[in-house]
């Protein structure tokens, strides 16, 4: 039977007074994620201990001695380590590697009792736009089989639009966890950067990457984020800021003043998101809401920026798949950079690849200057331009992306095409704000649409409590 | 012909820091374990782990910049250092590049001639060691990554060092001084402390530079200098046979006595250096430093001074007592137990000093502890063995773990320092050999040594020589003048 609640409160509560089981509750997910495998959306289901684990939980829930997220399902993006299960990245060099920790976030799921259903699929290494770079397949839309889900947490996105659980985590690097939000028609959010800890986080790019969740409700991403936020003593760059209660929405925010930049509405935007769009902020407008035109002026620079940095980064710390020590190591090699060439060749996709012979490129003597140190200017600029914005206004709506889904294998080929698909949500991810997906409606094929709210470092409550009260607008 | 050359030496060394835990994880930086078991996700550079600074580290370092005259920089940067090899988990070294910690500063070193030179230090940065490779454990190489993480600092000189004797004196100096700092064990077999020279040679006179080589894998004071005079003598043989020096990195081999080609320029790895994402740059300020400063121990030419003045000893012994910081604290624990500063010194740069040498062995682990040393030097000074006697007992003492007390009273070889005991064996004496005492009388005096010998005969050498003497002298006279 389909869950009966539209957000975890209710689904507590519905546990307190027994008209729910979690056991039922389990098992219908376990029993949908099965009729649902064609989607791709899980690379690993952990059958076998989650029916146990809700039976713990339905007794603690009895007792009164439950955390938090008690009974909520949760799948993780296959790139966050749980010990002593498999975390592959989607990829054939991780293919038989179980991480031998827990990921801060996840462990602050399981302490407040959330049940870990599984892993889902992403892109390789988190890279990708379309969740076509996996080695475990293409993540299908629910929406329309024919098309991408999004990416690169494309598994976690797909599987809280198809209701395979509750809620997901995914990551953002560039638009990761809002851009297969969007193309699926859920809400996801990626905190500031520093918000949650990365620990356990495969890096993809240390200084972009963002652990985020994705869920059916504004509520539910509050929830999860005030569970996995807060200073880490095992991530040094994670931020000891106050953890809020995001999930109370009492805090009244004065009028809020949104800027509308002119730089995302441009060419190459599909028109039918941006008349949803402007239509959008006219009902709002209406409201208690002040809409204002603003300049990001070195928006154009945000991909170029993003991909030579991003690049960088992840070449440096994709070194350690050497097959040295764990993950895939080719069967016959006759010296030390043979096994090296041969190993890293057959175990990373040709996404990747690209992605270290450019971040390798970047950083090389004589191009150093030229790529990476430009593009770190051109960084700071970006961010500067949101720190001027944010002076005026409270926070910054943009479409999610210039597309809804495209249809699976359009761009693969294409990789510059494909970035382009990340052209609005790779700024937050340079100036490390957070930012949420809102489905605001489908296009004529039915396709989700998303909306983009970008606030300033650690304003969460804010986005969270404006998003909340424009969905309950529109 | 060589002489018609100069030679521009410029160390780089490498101490490991002797932190408990590692420089980005908690593990135990304590040597020689099992392979692999002071390892975690962290240093084995699993998927999803990052670093955090141990704080430590950063003391010593700076530590290290105040002993050396460096500026602390306010602010510096962690860097990777990417390149592949097994004993590197994660495929890049975090280190420091273009802004390290210390800065701009500079050591003295004393010459064989007695003169004072200055040798400038370019940069101290700090950085996490590498694992170990063993290759000669069959077909297979094994790693051990217990070493893997351990911070380091590296000392880079800049090319103020003319000679082979200069290289091995500063790098002496930096091992007094990262002893006295307790920063680093300085031990150079166990790697804790490691140099790597750059080496090139012009024509006195010359103006411009000549190319350089790089000698790694000296893990002694005598290979260092053997290393860079061979390379010296390389280079101006290559000259002066009108060819060139190829910019390379040469490995000295010890065995063999000389060096070999690790890698030409070509071959040289780009590592790609740039800013750790994973760790924030590191900033102290004026307040941070100056309490660093408060925790800065007294090091060797201060000791020196403070010996000679509270001690009233010699420059010369003050020199030697405090060069290194072990011996200087084991003399100094001394002057506790006696008054005798310059019997102790002595006793301390003859005797210990002679064993320790002998034997190779540093002096925590000499056997005899200070008090127990001082408490021979008092047996001496108050009579009760001969400074002969003692050294028999000191040897025992190295042997037998037993203080002189014991030795010298279950050996019974106390002096006899007794007047009247003394007076009565020289009485016996005079009795038994009446006709020397006689000739003694009539002049012949050098017969008193006659009298010593039987007396020391008789007790076994126990007799206090100087009060013998005294009162044989004082007998024979008494009885010559009646």
């Amino acid at each position: 039977m389909r869950p009966i609640y539209s957000n975890h409160k209710e689904k507590l509560s519905k546990l307190i007074s027994g008209e729910l089981s979690l056991i039922d509750n389990v098992s219908y997910f376990l029993k949908n994620i099965e009729k649902n495998n064609h989607l791709n959306t899980f690379n690993f289901v952990f059958e076998k201990e989650v029916l146990k684990q809700a039976e713990i939980i339905q007794d603690k829930i009895k007792n009164g001695t439950n955390g938090k997220l008690a009974g909520m399902v949760i799948g993780i993006k296959d790139v966050l380590s749980i010990k002593d299960k498999p975390t592959t990245c989607s990829s054939n060099t991780l293919k038989n590697f179980n991480a031998i920790y827990t990921a801060t976030a996840v462990q602050k799921l399981i302490d407040e009792d959330a049940i870990i259903i599984g892993k889902t699929n992403c892109d390789e290494f988190a890279m990708g736009s379309s969740n076509e770079n996996s080695a475990f397949g293409t993540v299908l839309n629910p929406n329309d089989n024919t098309r991408v889900a999004g990416g690169s947490s494309g598994g976690s996105a797909a599987a809280v639009s198809a209701g395979l659980c509750d809620a997901a985590l995914g990551t953002d690097t560039g638009g990761s966890i809002r851009q297969p939000a969007s193309f699926c028609g859920v809400y996801g959010l990626k905190p500031t950067y520093g918000r949650v800890s990365r620990y356990g986080l495969t890096a993809f790019a240390s200084s972009f990457d963002s652990i985020g969740p994705f869920a059916n409700s504004v509520n539910d991403l509050s929830i999860i984020l005030e569970v996995i936020s807060g200073k880490d003593e095992k991530d040094s760059t994670s931020a000891d800021e106050p953890v809020t209660e995001y999930i109370k929405f009492d805090k009244k925010f004065e009028k809020i003043k949104i800027g509308v930049p002119k730089e995302y509405f441009g060419e190459g935007l599909d028109t039918e998101i941006e008349t949803s769009i402007k239509n959008k902020i006219n009902e709002l407008r209406e409201k208690e809401f002040e809409f204002v035109d603003i300049t990001l002026p070195h928006t154009q620079y945000t991909i170029a920026a993003y991909y030579i940095l991003t690049t960088a980064e992840a070449s440096s710390n994709l070194a350690r798949y050497d097959g040295t020590r764990f993950g895939h190591r080719t069967k016959e090699y006759r010296s030390l950079i043979d096994m090296y060439e041969k190993t890293r060749s057959e175990g990373f996709g040709k996404e990747v690849k690209r992605r270290i012979m450019l971040g390798t490129y970047v950083l090389s003597a004589g191009y150093y200057d030229a790529y990476y140190r430009k593009a770190q200017k051109v960084r700071r600029l970006i961010k500067d331009d949101f720190d001027k914005v944010f002076e005026k206004v409270d926070l910054i709506l943009t479409p999610t992306t210039p597309t809804t889904a495209f249809l699976i294998g359009a761009k693969i080929d294409d990789p510059l095409t494909m970035y382009l698909n990340d052209i609005y949500t790779t700024s937050a991810n340079l100036a490390g704000i957070p930012g949420i997906n809102i489905p605001i409606g489908k296009d004529k094929n039915g396709l989700p649409i998303g909306m983009q709210l970008l606030a300033n470092q650690f304003e969460e409550e804010k986005l969270l409590s404006t998003a909340q009260l424009i969905n309950n607008i529109i | 012909m060589y002489k018609e050359y100069e030679a521009i030496i410029g160390l780089e060394v490498h101490a490991q820091l002797s932190t408990e835990t590692k420089a980005f994880c908690s593990c135990s930086t304590k040597f020689g374990k099992t392979p692999n078991s002071n390892v975690c996700p962290v240093c084995l550079g699993h998927p999803g782990v990052l670093p955090v600074l141990n704080e430590k580290v950063v003391e010593y370092s700076a530590l290290m910049g105040l002993a050396t005259n460096c500026n602390i920089n306010e602010y510096s940067v962690f860097a990777r250092k990417n390149y592949f090899y097994p004993d590197l988990p994660k495929g890049y070294q975090i280190s420091q590049y273009k802004e390290p910690i210390c800065s701009d500063g500079f050591l003295e070193i004393t010459t064989a001639n007695n003169e004072k030179k200055r040798i400038r230090i370019e940069r101290i940065h700090i950085e996490e060691d590498a694992g170990k490779s063993i290759h000669d454990s069959g077909s297979e190489t094994l790693v051990d990554l217990n070493r893997c993480g351990v911070p380091l600092i590296e000392i880079v000189s800049k090319p103020d060092i003319k000679s082979p004797e200069e290289a091995s004196l500063y790098l002496q100096k930096i091992r007094q001084i990262v002893r006295y700092l307790g920063i680093c064990d300085g031990n150079m077999e166990e790697g804790s402390l490691r140099c790597d020279a750059n080496v090139s040679v012009r024509k006195i006179g010359e103006k411009i530079l000549g190319t350089k080589t790089e000698i790694k894998n000296m893990n002694s004071f005598k290979n260092i200098e053997r290393a860079i005079n061979f390379e010296i003598e390389r280079q101006i043989d290559l000259l002066e046979d009108g060819k060139q020096i190829d910019q390379q990195t040469l490995l000295w081999n010890a065995d063999l006595n000389k060096s070999e080609s690790m890698r030409s320029k070509e071959e040289a790895d780009d590592y790609r250096y740039f800013p750790e994402p994973d760790l924030f740059p590191v900033i102290v300020d004026e307040a941070w430093i100056e309490k660093i400063k408060t925790q800065m121990p007294e090091l060797a030419n201060a000791r020196c001074e403070r010996f000679i003045n509270q001690y009233n000893i010699p420059e010369y012994d003050a020199r030697i007592l405090t060069n290194e910081k072990s011996l200087a604290d084991y003399f100094e624990s001394g002057t506790n137990f006696t008054n005798d500063f310059k019997s102790l010194s002595n006793w301390v740069m003859v005797e210990v000093l002679g064993i320790i040498n002998n034997e190779k062995i540093s002096i925590k682990d000499f056997p005899i502890s200070s008090e127990n040393l001082t408490q021979l030097i008092n047996f001496i000074n108050n009579g009760t063995i001969s400074g002969k006697i003692a050294k028999e007992v000191f040897s025992e003492m190295l042997t037998d773990n037993k203080t002189a007390e014991q030795i010298i009273s279950e050996k019974n070889i106390s002096q006899i320092s007794d007047v009247s005991e003394l007076k009565e064996i020289i009485s016996n004496i005079f009795n038994d050999y009446p006709k020397q005492v006689k000739e003694y009388i009539d002049g012949k005096e050098k017969l008193i040594g006659f009298f010593v010998g039987k007396i020391m005969q008789q007790t076994q050498g126990k007799a206090n020589p100087k009060l013998l003497n005294e009162i044989l002298k004082n007998k024979l006279s008494s009885l010559k003048n009646n």
